[in-house]
Formats: C-alpha cells, structure tokens, sequence
C-alpha cells in the first residue's frame, strides 16, 4: 500500500514550501527545550527533520493499516453493551492502539507532559493523511485539542492527571457541549453544575451527539450559574467516565460510523473546574471549538482526496464510447475542478494553521512574558491582535470551504463513477456519507459563514488582502494579480453596500461575500506557490498537458493551477458582486408568499 | 515475569522493486539499483519481542550482521522501541554463507542474556529460511518456527502456534527458545514519534569517526581518533551510540566465518529479465473461465 504522506506531492510541496524552520524556532521558544528533553530538537534543521519523519510514519502507517480497515469498520460501527461501555469497530479499536504506539497523541503538547509540541500547522497534515484513511477514526485522533485546552486553561493539578495519559495514548476525550435544545445555540445549555458543602462540583443532566462520549476524559459545558441565562452563566468542567457517567444510547446514523455519537446522562458526577467560572462558552469553548474546526477543515481534505483518488483512477481506466472516459469534456471538467478545489483548500488550511501557530506563540508570549518596555510591547501588542482578528477569520473560513468543497468532490466522484459509485462496490459512497457531517457539526456551513464574514465587513480581509498583494511573486504573473487586485477593489465595494444596508442583509448574502474573499485569498496562495523557491520535480500525464513532459516543476504546475483557478473565478465573481449589490431583500420581505404555509398533513 | 528478547534482523534490497538492472553482468546482486530495506519477516519477529515487552516486561536487543549501513535498520528498530541495537560488522564476514551466518551470530547472541531469541521466517533475498534454525542449534536451545500468532508465555513455559503447512500446531516448549516468524503473526507497528526523534542521531563509533573526519578535513588521525573518542563517551551518555561488535571482540573461530566457514556453492546464476508485458482479455462467462484455468494449468503455473 502507498504512503499516503510521500504519494501527495502537494503536501510535500507544501511543506517544503512553508519557512517550518522560522516556525519551529518560535514554537520551540529558541530551541531551549534541548537541553531537558532528549528528543526535543536543537536546531530549526532538527526540527523540521522531526516533522518530516513523523509525517512519514503516519503517513505508512495510513495507508498500510487504516485504510484497509475502512471498509470494515464503516460496516461494523460502534455497540453499546448491556453493561453501558461502548466497544469501538475493530478497526478503530487497532487503529487507536497502533497510533498510541506511534507516539502522535500528543501531537501539539508540551514535552513536559510527554507531547511532541508539533505546530498545528503539521497536526493539520497529519489529520488529513489519517482522515484519507478513514475519517470516522480522525474523530477520535483529532480530539487532541482537548488535552491542548485543559493544557491552555486548566490548574496545574488538572495538567498533570490528564495530560501524560493524553499523550501517552492511554485515554481518548471528548467535548461534551450540545444538548437537545441547545445545538448552534450553545448559550442555552441547561446542564446543571452544583456544589456540595464542601465546595466540590458535580455534574447533573444530558448531553446529546457527543463524539466519543464513551472517552475516558471528559469536557463538559454546564450552567454553574443557575440565576444566570446565556453564555455568562456557563461553565467548564473535566471529568471522568466514572460510574455515574451513562451513555444512553448510540446514534444511527448516515456516515462515520467509527465514530461513536453517544447521549450521555450524568447522574451527580463528580467534577473539576477548568479556569474560571463563567468563562466556560465564552473563553474556553471558543478557542477549543476553534481548534476543532481547523480539526474538521483536515478532515473534510482528507476525505476529498480519498474520493477524488478513486474517481481519477476510475475515469483513466473506465471505457465508454471506445474511450477512456476521462477524455469526455465533461468528466475532464470535473476532475479538474474537484482537483483544483482540493489544492484551494489545502492552501486555505494551511495558511490558517500557520496564522493559527503564530497566533499562539504571540499570545502565550504577552501572557507569559511580555517585555517590561513599553516601546517593545507596542509592536508586539499590535502583532498579536492582528494574528488574533486573521485567525478568527481564516479559521470559519477553512471549515466551511474545506467542508462543503468535500461534499462536492465526494459527490462528484460517485458522478464520475456513475452506477458504480452508487454501489458498496466502491469506497465513495462511504467518503459521501462520511463528508455529510463535515458542514453540520463544529459549527454549521451557515454559522462559519456568520463569523467569516464579520472579518470580511471589519476590514480584515481587506488589510489581509493588500498584504498579499504586496508579497513579491515571480514574473509572468502579472495578469492574474492584476485580476485579484482589481477583484479585491470590488469586493471593498460590495462590503460598503453590504455595510449600508444593516446587519440582516450582511447575512443574507454573508456566503457570496466570503466566498470572493476566499477565492482571491486562495488566488494569492496559488500565486505565491507559483514564486516558490521549492524546487520540486512532480509527474504529470504526459498525453494530457499542454506537452509530452512526464515530469514539471511544481511551481510551474502551480502557475497552471493559479491560472485557471483565477482567471474562472474572476468571472463568477463579477456575478456574485452585481448579485450582492442588487439590493434584493425579498427573502425578507416576501418570504411568507415565495415559501407559503406550512403544509398541513 | 519480565523476558528479555534477542531479535536478529537484516537489512536486504528490496526485491520487490526489481528492475532490469537489478543484478550484475556477473550474476551478483546489484545493490545500488535496488533500495535497502528492513527484512519485512523480521519486522514481524520485532513487533513479537515489542509486544511481549509491552505485556510481560523486559528488554528488546536487536542484532544485526552486515556492512556498516545496515545501522539504518538498527535505527528503526530503535525508532519502533528496542532498547538496544547491536551492528556485527567485519570484512571477514564477507561471502558468509548461512552456516557461518548462523556461527557468528551465535557468538553474538551468547554474549547476551537472553530468554527468547527472534528471527524472521526468512530473509527476501536469500529465500533459505535456514539461519534461524541453524542459529538454534548452535545456541543449543529448542527452536520453533513459522510462529503465526501471538505467544502466551507462563512462567518458563511459552506456548506458541505454528504454521504446519496444511493446517496449524500448537507447540509448548521450556525457556529460552528461539522463534522464526511469518508475517500472518502480526501488523509491525511504525516508527514512533519520540523514539524517531530522540534516535535519528545515534551512530556506531565507526560512523562518529568517519562523521569527525568529514567535518575535519585537516585534522590528524590521531587527532579524529582523540575526539572521536570524545563524541562516543558523549553520545553513550545520551543512549546514542550504537555498539559495535567485530570477530576479534566476538572471539569468533576465523575458519568459521566467512568465505572458509561457507560450504555454499552457488553453481550458477541465471539474470530473467521479463522484457515485455503481455495482457489478455477473458470473457466473463463459464467457457471463457474454464480456458483460463486450463491455460493456468498447462503453464504449471496452478497445479
């Protein structure tokens, strides 16, 4: 089987592309980890060596071992036993225990606790790599940001019960926020936090659609504030799947069924405090639901590229017509486009986790040690909160294109495979079904969108945008950044209109606004891997390029991709700006008449 | 009950990736051409020392005779969780045959203690599976091999089951042993993350020598030797050399190694070289099926 981290040229390009050196130094505090920790690097050349070889490993370990087991697992799914456990597919169960001895569970904890202190940006990676293989699996592996909250907000006493397990692979988490009423609404919960005389917490009430509630360590949002209503009136606690935990009933449901959905009862669990009280929505869910969703963004690649890898090989080999379909028009077009949107969406995910790592050390370091000297604390100050404004941008930005791009090129590969794909025959069902949740859960499509798109209006896309364009990129690209600057010119235009005409109206077409935003984001990316200083040779199909090479560099191949990508986009999106500057409110104002009554059964 | 395990393991060329030039105009194998890799039996018999350390407790030694390159299996076996690795390197083990593979491994292998040696069913170069077995003898200890699960072992007694060709035995024998593995015994885990990045940097005193001359270009022997010396006691401190073993230090009988020790006489090597490839369509129905099958068995390719 291949490797599915060296068999993905654009993830090595990728990271080969990205300064991990400069990103290592800063993650790694100056390399001062070295000296107490005998794995911990010394140098930026060390670092990004760790990097490559562990990618490497899970990359192996993938596609010679998870992947295979997809199949099965997606069949068997999760049982819950009559004693109230839960037992993981067999697949998971292997996975899970072939993962701990590989030493990637703690992949962004400190080396204190026996993590590796990875950046996010190569976690992103390698949640792609093992979402390729199976993503209902990735449920569980990508749960890390779990252990990465209790280590940002938690006591020390709380660190060090539950982060050596985490990192040792000994315990899986879960994040246990939604309840019935309470689901994109989480200022609703209702859980009950109470404390007994002696001040300790127990927790009171049910949960509902937990991933891998059935973990051993668990996070709960719960109302510790019984007069208080909204997110002020919650907080967040840890516990332990203790007996007086129960898991009530596993969901059935359409896609990855590795993954257990549990509906958990809490009868007086006893209970920690993480932080403080009543920052549990607002500080601390935030920024783990944050994580979580760069989380879903790897995963929803990860899916793509497994379906799209199946409908690539499928069109080349499948003949109708006396042809091998893939030299149909149409299904030429498609494969394009689903390959295209695949790289668009690696770049966006990327960039984010790099602004996400940046951001971070940023903040850890006004937090921790801010320089006494006022003059050196402005500009640092000033970093920071830009870093802060571009992540919560960027971060909505990846799950909700990530995820809905996943959903198109899963779909689309059954298109390509046509009867078959509809069949159990062919694993793209399954990456259909499993891509389905990807645009729900961690916030809907429509909720990322609410919160990208206030970036969009703030000003932030803006300042970002020129940013982009006064990078220096390579010749011969003059054309297309001439496109994005005249696409980010249209954009400030449509936002001023937006602006004008109220909130509401921002949300009604929030989507078209963001999606111009994204692609010229992304355009600038192409651009920029098309300036790359990476020299990197990749095989292209010979018969199918403008030549009979067999090998490009891939900045070349990128400068094609940026191309394309640009020069389309630009089109639709002078109809999306005439669109959203149309000023059509019937959504509002004829919604009663468009849609009519509810029917009556 | 803590085990102490001896795993032996080679590093051979990857022959599933045969190309044309994969052997020499001389019949001999043409290394270059072909990738070295961890004999895939032996990651087998690894991952079985691995797991009964994970159980029971105890040690992993992993021992390895060849040319100084075969330090990059030793390192992943340290990456997948040795405790220790052994490179057995001498231009005198040259031409060894199995016989005097399996001598100068036993010399290695009794300088150790140890409960349960491993080895690979076989090696994918040689194809002999016989240095397992002869290894055995010359430990004087009991030998099972084509072990194909897991072992249970209680106290001294270790109960394991074996591939018998048409169907399965399972085997008790009394500590130590020595074990052959086929690959149906277990999935080999990966390289681990801490382990990679803690060991990527281990070395035997060959390599730091030649490391030091490398980097100083003017320095005298004497001087490489003086701190290469010091790298070494440097590099043990941090659990990053790797030991060294030759004939001498094994105390090994010469007349038994190498070329001398190797009654082996390779009568004559033919180099096949499919030149082209050949594909044939077969219908889908009864008729187009039995002709197949009836090709396939005038071929002698099924019997």
């Amino acid at each position: 089987m291949p490797n599915f981290y060296t068999d993905n040229d654009d993830i090595r390009f990728l990271f080969k592309h990205f300064d991990l050196g400069a990103l290592a130094r800063l993650c790694e505090e100056d390399f001062k980890f070295a000296s107490q920790f005998d794995y911990a690097p010394a140098d930026a050349g060390e670092a990004i060596r760790n990097y490559e070889m562990v990618l490497d490993s899970i990359g192996q370990l993938s596609g010679d071992f998870i992947a295979p087991r997809a199949e099965s697992v997606d069949r068997q799914g999760s049982t819950l036993n009559a004693d109230g456990s839960v037992s993981y597919a067999d697949g998971i169960a292997e996975s899970l225990d072939k993962l701990a001895k590989a030493e990637v569970t703690g992949f962004t904890l400190p080396y204190r606790f026996g993590g590796i202190n990875f950046p996010n940006l190569v976690y992103s990676m390698a949640i792609e790599i093992v979402s390729r293989a199976d993503a209902s699996l990735m449920n569980i592996f990508g749960l890390q940001g779990i252990g990465e909250t209790i280590n940002a907000f938690a006591s020390e006493e709380i660190k060090q019960r539950y982060l050596h397990d985490f990192a040792a692979g000994k315990v899986t988490g879960a994040m246990v926020l939604t309840e019935p009423d309470a689901g994109s609404d989480l200022q609703a919960v209702k859980l009950r936090a109470f404390q007994d005389n002696a001040g300790n917490w127990f927790l009171h009430g049910v949960k509902r659609f937990i991933t891998n509630g059935c973990g051993e360590v668990l996070l709960v949002l719960a109302r510790s504030e019984p007069d208080r209503s909204g997110g002020l009136g919650l907080s967040l606690f840890v516990c332990d799947r203790g007996p007086t935990v129960h898991i009530r009933r596993l969901e059935d449901k359409l896609g990855i069924h590795g993954s257990p959905t549990c509906e958990i009862f809490f009868d007086n669990t006893p209970c920690q405090l993480v932080g403080e009280r009543q920052r549990g929505l607002v500080t601390y869910v935030m920024a783990l639901m944050n994580g979580a969703r760069i989380g879903i963004a790897g995963q929803s690649l990860g899916i793509g590229e497994a379906a799209y890898r199946v409908a690539r090989d499928y069109a080349s080999s499948r003949k109708q017509f006396g042809v091998a379909i893939e030299k149909l028009p149409a299904v030429r077009d498609l494969l394009i486009d689903m390959k295209i949107s695949l790289e668009a969406g690696r770049a966006l995910l990327y960039e984010t986790s790099r602004v996400v790592d940046l951001n971070i050390v940023y903040q850890k370091q006004l937090e921790l040690n801010p320089p006494a000297d006022k003059e050196q604390l402005k500009p640092i100050k000033e970093q920071a909160r830009r870093l802060d404004r571009l992540a919560s941008m960027l971060t909505p930005m990846s799950k909700y294109f990530c995820s809905e791009m996943a959903n198109r090129v899963a779909y689309d590969s059954i298109q390509v495979l046509g009867g078959s794909g509809y069949m159990r025959d062919y694993a793209v069902e399954r990456h259909a079904r499993d891509a389905r949740i990807t645009t729900i859960y961690e916030g809907t499509s429509q909720l990322q969108i609410v919160a990208a798109v206030r970036g969009v209006c703030s000003g932030t896309a803006e300042k970002y945008l020129t940013e982009l364009e006064q990078q220096n990129y390579d010749p011969g690209l003059e054309d297309l950044l001439a496109k994005l600057a005249e696409g980010t010119k249209q954009l400030k235009h449509a936002v001023t209109f937006v602006k004008h005409h109220g909130t509401e109206y921002m949300d009604l077409y929030g989507r078209h606004l963001v999606d111009i935003a994204i692609d010229l984001i992304v355009g600038y990316l192409f651009c920029d891997y098309a300036s790359s200083k990476v020299e990197m040779d990749v095989p292209v199909d010979g018969e199918a390029g403008e030549s009979k090479e067999q090998t490009m560099p891939m900045k070349k191949r990128k400068a094609m991709v940026a191309r394309r990508f640009i020069t389309k986009n630009a089109i639709k999106n002078d109809a999306l700006i005439q669109l959203i500057c149309s000023g059509d409110k019937s959504s509002f104002a004829d919604f009663g008449v468009l849609i009519g009554p509810v029917p009556v059964e | 009950m803590a085990y102490n395990c001896v795993v032996l393991v080679k590093q051979v060329p990857d022959t599933k990736r045969i190309t044309g030039k994969a052997m020499n105009d001389d019949g001999t194998v043409n290394r270059a051409a072909l990738p070295a890799i961890f004999n895939p039996e032996d990651l087998n018999a690894l991952e079985m020392a691995l797991d009964i350390k994970d159980r029971f407790g105890g040690t992993v030694t992993v021992i390895t005779m060849g040319l100084p390159a075969a330090v990059t299996t030793l390192k992943d076996a340290l990456y997948r969780g040795a405790d220790e690795a052994i490179l057995v390197t001498d231009a005198r083990c040259a031409a060894s045959d199995t016989l005097a593979t399996s001598y100068i491994l036993s010399c290695a292998v009794k300088r150790i203690k140890y409960d349960i040696v491993l080895c690979g069913r076989q090696a994918i170069d040689g194809d002999t599976a016989q240095v397992g077995p002869q290894l055995a003898e010359k430990l004087q200890v009991p030998q099972i091999t084509y072990v194909e699960k897991p072992v249970e072992i209680k106290g001294r007694t270790i109960t394991v089951q074996r591939n018998a060709g048409n169907g399965w035995q399972k085997v008790k024998a009394q500590l130590p042993v020595l074990l052959t593995v086929t690959s149906e015994a277990n999935v080999p885990r990966v390289a681990a993350a801490k382990k990679m990045m803690k060991y990527k940097a281990a070395m035997t005193p060959a390599g730091v020598e030649q490391k030091i001359k490398a980097e100083n270009s003017h320095a005298s022997a004497d001087e490489v030797k003086e701190l290469a010396v010091q790298k070494c006691s440097e590099m043990d401190k941090k659990g990053l050399l790797i030991e060294q073993w030759n004939l001498d230090f094994l105390k090994a009988d010469l007349t038994w190694c190498g070329r001398s020790g190797s009654p082996t006489k390779v009568h004559r090597i033919q180099s096949v070289v499919l030149a082209s490839k050949e594909t044939k369509s077969v219908e889908p129905t009864d008729e187009g099926l039995s002709g197949m099958i009836h090709e396939l068995l005038e071929d002698k390719i099924i019997a």
